[in-house]
């Protein structure tokens, strides 16, 4: 594996801008964006093409949400980080995402650095 | 948890939004009761419907000028109406986030909804007065709207 290539990350969210902020603000080194979905369904098949490490998950989606997609994506890849950005900020939500295999909670809206520190925070884990 | 405490949990998950996601600072005005007509809905508007405990509707409703300016602030140069539903979408998330926070399960909270059009109509039950949070921003003025009875 390329060093300088060393995680993929995949960003599930289906508000276009949230995508599409996540996608300028992440900086972390070694990172490379291997693609976004819109819901949970769309997830899934990204993951089976593109193989991602990282994913940033958003919760409410339609057609699958993200809880539902994180257990699936555990489910396929027990090793795989999953950083779920919500704006469910209740403990409840929290513990139940951490329950089904996600590795960080990051609340929105959240600023640049917030996002990248949950990010290497992730890789470091 | 008395009225006060309750529209001052929507204030905040606005005013947090425009600190952390804007960037910038927005200014409450003063509430008021918006009595002998609906309040008035701008460009695009972001809601989240309340039932259990209190039952109603709570939204964001802004120009399309403001939300542009937002959306500029976020560094977006897609100014398309997807993005621009997406952004009161995004507000309305946060003030479904902040309602599951601070009164937890005696409220039920749906998933955020999105209208577009000055001429939409909120529905609310007819017993309920709704509460008009001006919000103002730059040279922008939105409201935040809390119907509960």
């Amino acid at each position: 594996m390329n060093a300088a290539r060393a995680h993929r990350l995949m960003i599930v969210d289906d508000s276009n801008i949230m995508r599409r902020k996540i996608e300028r603000s992440q900086e972390i080194p070694n990172v490379e964006i291997v693609g976004t979905a819109g819901n949970g369904h769309e997830a899934l098949v990204l993951h089976a093409s593109s193989h991602p490490t990282l994913v940033t998950m958003d919760l409410t989606m339609p057609e699958m949400d993200g809880i539902e997609c994180v257990e699936q994506l555990v489910g396929r890849d027990p090793d795989i980080r999953i950083l779920v950005i919500s704006a469910l900020a209740d403990k409840a939500t929290a513990i139940e995402a951490l329950e089904k295999g996600a590795s960080g909670f990051l609340c929105k809206p959240f600023t640049e650095r917030q996002l990248n520190d949950a990010l290497a925070k992730l890789i470091e884990t | 948890m008395s009225l006060q405490n309750e529209i001052g949990t929507f204030v905040s998950a606005v005013l947090n939004y425009f600190d952390t996601a804007v960037q910038q600072a927005a200014v409450v005005g003063t509430p008021y009761l918006a009595l002998g007509k609906p309040p008035e809905i701008f460009d695009y508007t972001g809601m989240i419907r309340i039932s259990g405990k209190k039952k109603g509707v709570v939204y964001f409703t802004a120009p399309k000028g403001m939300l542009s300016v937002m959306l500029m602030r976020m560094q977006e140069t897609d100014m398309s109406d997807t993005n621009l539903r997406d952004l009161v979408g995004e507000v309305a998330n946060t003030l479904s986030g902040n309602a599951r926070k601070d009164f937890g399960r005696n409220f039920i909270i749906s998933t955020p909804s999105v209208v577009a059009g000055s001429s939409s109509t909120i529905g609310y039950s007819p017993d309920t007065r709704p509460i008009v949070v001006p919000i103002d921003w730059r040279t922008y003025h939105a409201n935040l709207v809390v119907c509960l009875n």
